[in-house]
């Protein structure tokens, strides 16, 4: 079975990009199913499951969608193999931008959106700068000197990475992806073992473990503070 | 590079200074280390913090020199002169009824067909330099040889360039500060004097004239229109280009694809505007995913194209009149 972890900020596209995709890899008769992750809601899962594609989906509810995945990625493996899938994508939303999902050795494809601003590049870490590929979506609705910009800053903080315009509503480029995500030669049998790319930041303070009072008495463990400066006047 | 200092760096390749930016590398204080003592400066602390990772930064660092290195080079090295498209089949699995199909630079080839009839494939299998490896089976050659794979996996060198009634501007930007912006990530030399030549060009094309001041995002259609075409034409590298319809108002579409000629692009047209399709030298149909006919434009045509112009000016004289608030006569 391949294996292939796409990740991006929310609404960038992320399961219009994959349903598009596994079409092109269906007509090639490539057997695909999809995990999604997501935070509090989603039911991008009701969407695969109508174009035939076996699906799950787990939500992390209080906990780090990308420490939920970690801690889950090698039983979905196991399901993946348990199903005869041909190829397992897992789809996760990167909520805070620091946290990226990718691990050594397995695909990892980073989807952003050409509406989110040509500063973006900058602002998401491991996320985009660890990904194999970058997929660059809503370039339809933007000028071409802004899909330029855009993808030379993205080359900018990943110049590994293979970036490649997709478009989730009509398709194009989805075929062209597809070929890039399936290699009959790559197996993976289990994660068990496998590496992170990027270690996941530290946490651990008390409103990780559920404090809700404010004030420097109440903030015990890993706690970082501002520096404000000399006050001006 | 391992041995040069950030100043010996930025001296000889000053585009490495986009690098340190975008990778929120604040270098000024440093210029005396070399990237490698400079990363070195940073605490583990730091570090992690920041999420850098200094070996992987290395690496990236002179990744991204050399193909900013090609990239200036390559400008001049492969101009493109000819694209040629080799028959694939339509979504039935029917040959394509055309044997070989070469479009030159400064040629206008308009494409025409029902929704859905596959033209974008047409576009991506042009993009993706298909070579056999698409549904439609296609083969595109460039400059009568297979194409360099540089054209299917660089992001700065894309060999198509798209325009369409869809887009917009979205940044938060003056005209003067997008056109700069570009300029820069297409490492011009002349950033000022190139944005000088497309406010010029652009403002040629629209019927009202706009200000290097004016934020892209509060042109109207007709001028945001106008920008994109004057900016693909002259700032994109993308030697082909391909428009999904100009719209008729507010902007000289004549004159559009005549810039876009002049500077050496091919222009692909999807259009049903008669006054566009026939401004082509040639018309590709398409059906049913399969371009079924590659037809000449007639002198009947052209002729015909004559007439149309002239409906075209007496509609846009009555536009211009209404605007100015006069009574139509």
């Amino acid at each position: 079975m391949n294996l292939t972890i796409v990740s991006g900020p929310p609404s960038s596209g992320k399961t219009a990009v994959i349903l598009k995709t596994i079409a092109a890899l269906k007509s090639r008769g490539v057997k695909v199913g999809v995990v999604k992750f997501d935070c509090l809601y989603t039911d991008d899962d009701k969407a695969y499951a109508e174009a035939g594609v076996p699906v799950q989906k787990g939500l992390s509810g209080a906990l780090c969608p990308d420490h939920f995945f970690a801690s889950n990625i090698e039983e979905i493996v196991r399901w993946g193999k348990q199903s005869e899938l041909d190829l397992l994508i897992t789809e996760s939303a990167g909520l805070c931008n620091r946290c990226s999902p990718y691990l050594k050795q397995v695909k990892g494809v980073c989807v952003i959106d050409n509406l989110s601003g040509i500063n973006t590049p900058r602002k998401i870490g491991p996320l985009l700068k660890s990904a194999d590929l970058v997929v660059i979506t809503k370039g339809d609705i933007v000028s071409q000197a802004e899909r330029e910009v855009f993808a030379a800053r993205v080359s900018s903080v990943n110049p590994r990475a293979l970036i490649l315009p997709v478009n989730g509503l009509t398709g194009q480029g989805a075929y062209e992806l597809s070929t890039l995500l399936y290699n009959p030669d790559l197996q993976v049998e289990t994660v068990q073992g496998m590496q992170l790319r990027f270690p996941m930041p530290a946490a651990l303070c008390s409103y990780c473990l559920g404090e809700t009072r404010i004030g420097q008495a109440f903030q015990l463990g890993n706690v970082k503070k501002m520096d404000l400066g000399e006050p001006e006047a | 590079m391992t041995n040069q200092t950030l100043a010996q760096l930025l001296a000889q390749q000053p585009y490495a200074a986009d690098f340190f930016k975008q990778n929120k590398l604040d270098i000024s204080g440093f210029e005396q280390l070399t990237p490698a003592e400079y990363l070195a400066h940073f605490s583990p602390e730091e570090l992690e913090d920041r999420a850098l990772e200094p070996e992987r930064l290395l690496a990236d660092l002179a990744l991204y020199l050399e193909q900013m290195r090609d990239f200036l080079g390559l400008d001049e090295q492969q101009p493109l002169r000819t694209l040629t498209i080799l028959p694939g089949r339509d979504k039935a699995g029917q040959a394509e009824d055309f044997e070989r199909l070469t479009l030159h630079t400064s040629e206008i080839v308009s494409i025409v067909g029902p929704t859905g009839s596959g033209k974008s494939r047409l576009l991506a299998d042009i993009e993706w330099a298909a070579q056999g490896d698409t549904p439609t089976g296609r083969r595109i050659l460039i400059n009568d040889a297979p194409p360099d794979p540089q054209w299917r996996y660089s992001s700065r060198h894309k060999l198509v360039a798209q325009l369409s009634q869809n887009m917009n501007f979205v940044m938060d930007l003056t005209v003067q500060g997008f056109l700069q912006l570009h300029a820069e990530s297409r490492l011009h030399p002349d950033p000022a004097a190139v944005t000088r030549e497309i406010m010029t060009a652009a403002n040629r094309l629209a019927g009202e004239a706009f200000a290097l001041d004016t934020p892209v995002t509060s042109l109207s259609g007709g001028q945001s229109r106008a920008l994109m075409i004057a900016d693909t034409a002259i700032l994109s590298a993308s030697p082909i280009v391909l428009i999904d319809e100009i719209e008729n108002a507010g902007i000289d579409r004549k004159r559009a694809l005549e810039l876009l000629v002049a500077q050496d692009k091919i222009v692909l047209m999807a259009t049903h505007d008669p006054l566009l399709a026939l401004m082509a030298n040639r018309r590709l149909v398409i059906n049913n995913g399969g371009i079924c006919q590659v037809l000449t434009t007639s002198p009947a045509e052209k002729a015909k194209l004559g007439q149309l112009q002239q409906l075209d000016a007496v509609i846009a004289a009555a536009r211009q009149q209404l605007r100015r608030g006069q009574r139509l006569s």
